[in-house]
């Protein structure tokens, strides 16, 4: 392949895989304190719609991405309620979130199909150091989303491995029990966790409907929530590896693009990143055995005080 | 001060306490979409009237409502016993579409000119076969490598969908079929034969509630079948039990699998007549299967009923999207609504709330 090619193939993984990272990063917080979250589908759509509606009636983009963090999180808020409250089936509860939120959508956005935004995000150049050869392309030429991705990665990674809250969230995910009696409220830590799982979320579908289509188009995540789930997995729950997975799966997405001209079929190629997951979740599931590290331990288990 | 009512847990949900649980859960998840369709401009109470008299109201109605019926039937009777074994199994979509490429493959290529007799028993077997392969693949990878089967199984949904479309787009397309994304359509010998005027294929349908009755001797009066309830119940007894979790596995997906292929089959042989693109051929059928599994709370006979009135609810689907110009998608809502509700309904029956007396 051309070097050219392969570069801007490489540049254009970064936005189309941001969306994934957004989602997973949340994700990983929402299972590191042991809730499993099926919903980001669901919240995915939904801050996409949201972002998307009040990106075009105010006319201001941030305030869209303000506005779906704050869908994702009510929608999350639903599943930590039924999921840590009431301390009902995390997968069914979830399942039920993706198709809420499906569907809502749907009905809240019929009025967009079609309808193009006045504003667009733009990439901001940072000076000087956008001007270094490649690595300034690569890292110094995106729009404020993806800066703040970049930003993000390190200090979530820090904040769960290197700090008290870190430390709480971790042992909740790991022994309800044990961090109830150092003191840890469990659920207060597992109803942040998976509020801010739903704020990620909510970015996410407002990354792909206000900078990435831009557009509304019903269903537009087409199972990129499903892909963050299976990142997380990838992602051994660490906001580091999410990063090497979000671009890997960007880098598919472009691909599929770029490999349509060339008569291959787009059915076909559709199927290449659910393939990918399968492949990439066998993988991860591989590591996690071989290394005896990644699930949280009560990942998916309702905590109740009754019966430790 | 304590609040003068007591929250006992319970052992065994009564019968009457489930049902009631249900239907208010399903009633108060009605009110609740209510709200959102009053705040998205829509009146609500005159929007369920016209769904429901146009899945109830008319013999018509009622004969779609049953067309509508026969897919959910057999999926989510499928579904109820990988339940039951917390065997997650969210891939019956594309188990279904499977299972109507393969009665497809049969009726158009392999035995096109067979008599009505051996081609539709044939259809309705590779039918079988192929969505219970389908299902195997993460059935497979969950024993061998404990890969996440709600993940895996997902996947294969939209490697489904996709491969469907890449038939009848491509490879498949039918000759006389003016640019649409249909195969030809299917021999008169490959066509289930259908209730008068209606386009309920009862032979289907039949199959559905014998399927519902066999599966519920299966769970309930058979070793394999405590075998696939105790290993859902409690995983662990099940193991010092020895009973063998891989096989339960393989076993449960590949009955949930093969049902949901034979819906696939229904569809093709009995409504659409050949295979169309995928949401075509099932408009989330695999996905709606799973609410009705759980709305029946897993019992095979239980979920005869709820597949019925979940017939009903898509007829009413359609309805809002006919006449009323709503998207498809509506639907999905009602979906998520009501079961949030019936699970939340269910944890709340596990408990016998009563009102204090003071001497206690």
């Amino acid at each position: 392949m051309d070097w050219q090619v392969f570069w801007t193939a490489v540049l254009a993984a970064i936005p189309a895989g941001t969306p994934y990272l957004y989602a997973t990063l949340g994700e990983i917080y929402a299972e590191r304190s042991g809730i499993l979250n099926l919903g980001v589908e669901g919240m995915m759509i939904m801050g996409a719609v949201v972002g998307f509606g009040v990106t075009l009636s105010t006319g201001n983009p941030w305030l869209g991405f303000a506005a779906a963090a704050l869908a994702g999180a009510l929608l999350a808020l639903i599943h930590a309620f039924v999921s840590i409250t009431l301390r009902a089936n995390q997968i069914i509860s979830g399942l039920a979130l993706t198709m809420f939120g499906l569907g809502l959508s749907g009905l809240l956005g019929r009025r967009y199909i079609g309808t193009p935004l006045p504003v667009r995000v733009r990439e901001v150049p940072i000076p000087i150091l956008s001007d270094i050869p490649l690595v300034g392309d690569l890292l110094f030429n995106h729009d404020p989303i993806v800066y703040l991705s970049f930003v993000l990665v390190p200090v979530l990674g820090f904040l769960l491995f290197h700090t008290r809250l870190g430390i709480s969230i971790r042992s909740v995910g790991e022994n309800p029990a044990t961090a109830d009696a150092m003191g840890v409220n469990v659920f207060r830590v597992r109803y942040l966790c998976t509020v801010w799982g739903g704020v990620l979320a909510g970015i996410a579908g407002a990354y792909l409907s206000i900078v990435y289509a831009p557009a509304w188009i019903e269903g537009m995540t087409a199972g990129a929530g499903w892909i963050a789930i299976a990142l997380t997995i990838f992602a051994l729950w660490s906001p580091y590896r999410a990063l090497v997975g979000a671009y890997l799966f960007g880098g598919v997405k472009v691909l599929q693009y770029r490999l349509q001209p060339l008569g291959v079929s787009p059915n076909l190629l559709n199927t290449l990143p659910f393939v990918l997951t399968i492949l990439v979740l066998l993988m991860a599931t591989g590591e996690v055995r071989r290394r005896r590290i990644g699930m949280p331990a009560a990942l998916g288990i309702p905590y109740s005080r009754e019966e430790r | 001060m304590t609040l003068p009512i007591r929250a006992e847990r319970r052992l065994v949900v009564p019968r009457t306490v489930a049902l009631t649980a249900v239907t208010l859960s399903v009633l108060v998840a009605l009110v609740v979409i209510g709200i959102v369709f009053t705040l998205a401009g829509i009146p609500p109470l005159a929007t369920y009237a016209r769904m429901f008299r146009g899945a109830f109201g008319s013999t018509y109605g009622l004969s779609e409502t049953l067309v509508k019926t026969i897919p959910l039937l057999l999926t989510s009777v499928g579904l109820a016993v990988a339940f039951r074994a917390l065997v997650w199994n969210i891939g019956a979509e594309g188990q279904l579409l499977m299972g109507a490429t393969a009665a497809t493959w049969v009726a158009l290529f392999l035995l096109p000119d067979a008599p009505s007799w051996v081609l539709l028993p044939a259809m309705f077997l590779a039918g079988f076969i192929a969505g219970a392969l389908w299902a195997l693949i993460p059935a497979f990878l969950k024993v061998r490598f404990q890969t996440n089967e709600v993940i895996t199984t997902l996947m294969t949904v939209y490697i489904a969908e996709e491969f469907v479309n890449y038939l009848v787009y491509g490879p498949w397309k039918g000759a006389a079929e003016w640019g649409f994304p249909y195969t030809d359509r299917f021999p008169e010998a490959a066509q289930l034969p259908v209730l008068g005027a209606t386009r309920i294929h009862y032979p289907t349908l039949l199959l559905g509630l014998i399927l519902a009755a066999l599966m519920y001797v299966l769970l309930h009066h058979t070793k394999l079948g405590y075998e696939i309830r105790v290993t859902g119940e409690n995983p662990l007894a099940a193991r010092y039990a020895g009973i063998d979790a891989r096989r339960i596995i393989l076993f449960v997906m590949l009955i949930s699998g093969g049902l949901a292929g034979l819906a696939g089959v229904g569809e093709v042989a009995g409504v659409h007549h050949r295979l169309r693109y995928a949401r075509g051929i099932s408009a989330g059928y695999g996905f709606t299967a799973i609410i009705v599994a759980w709305l029946g709370r897993l019992h095979p006979l239980a979920i005869i009923v709820a597949s019925f009135l979940f017939g009903g609810l898509l007829v009413g689907g359609d309805v809002l999207q006919v006449s009323l110009n709503l998207p498809v998608a509506t639907i999905d809502m009602f979906n998520g609504v009501i079961l949030f509700f019936v699970i939340a309904a269910e944890i709340l029956t596990r408990y016998k709330i009563s009102v204090r007396s003071k001497e206690a």
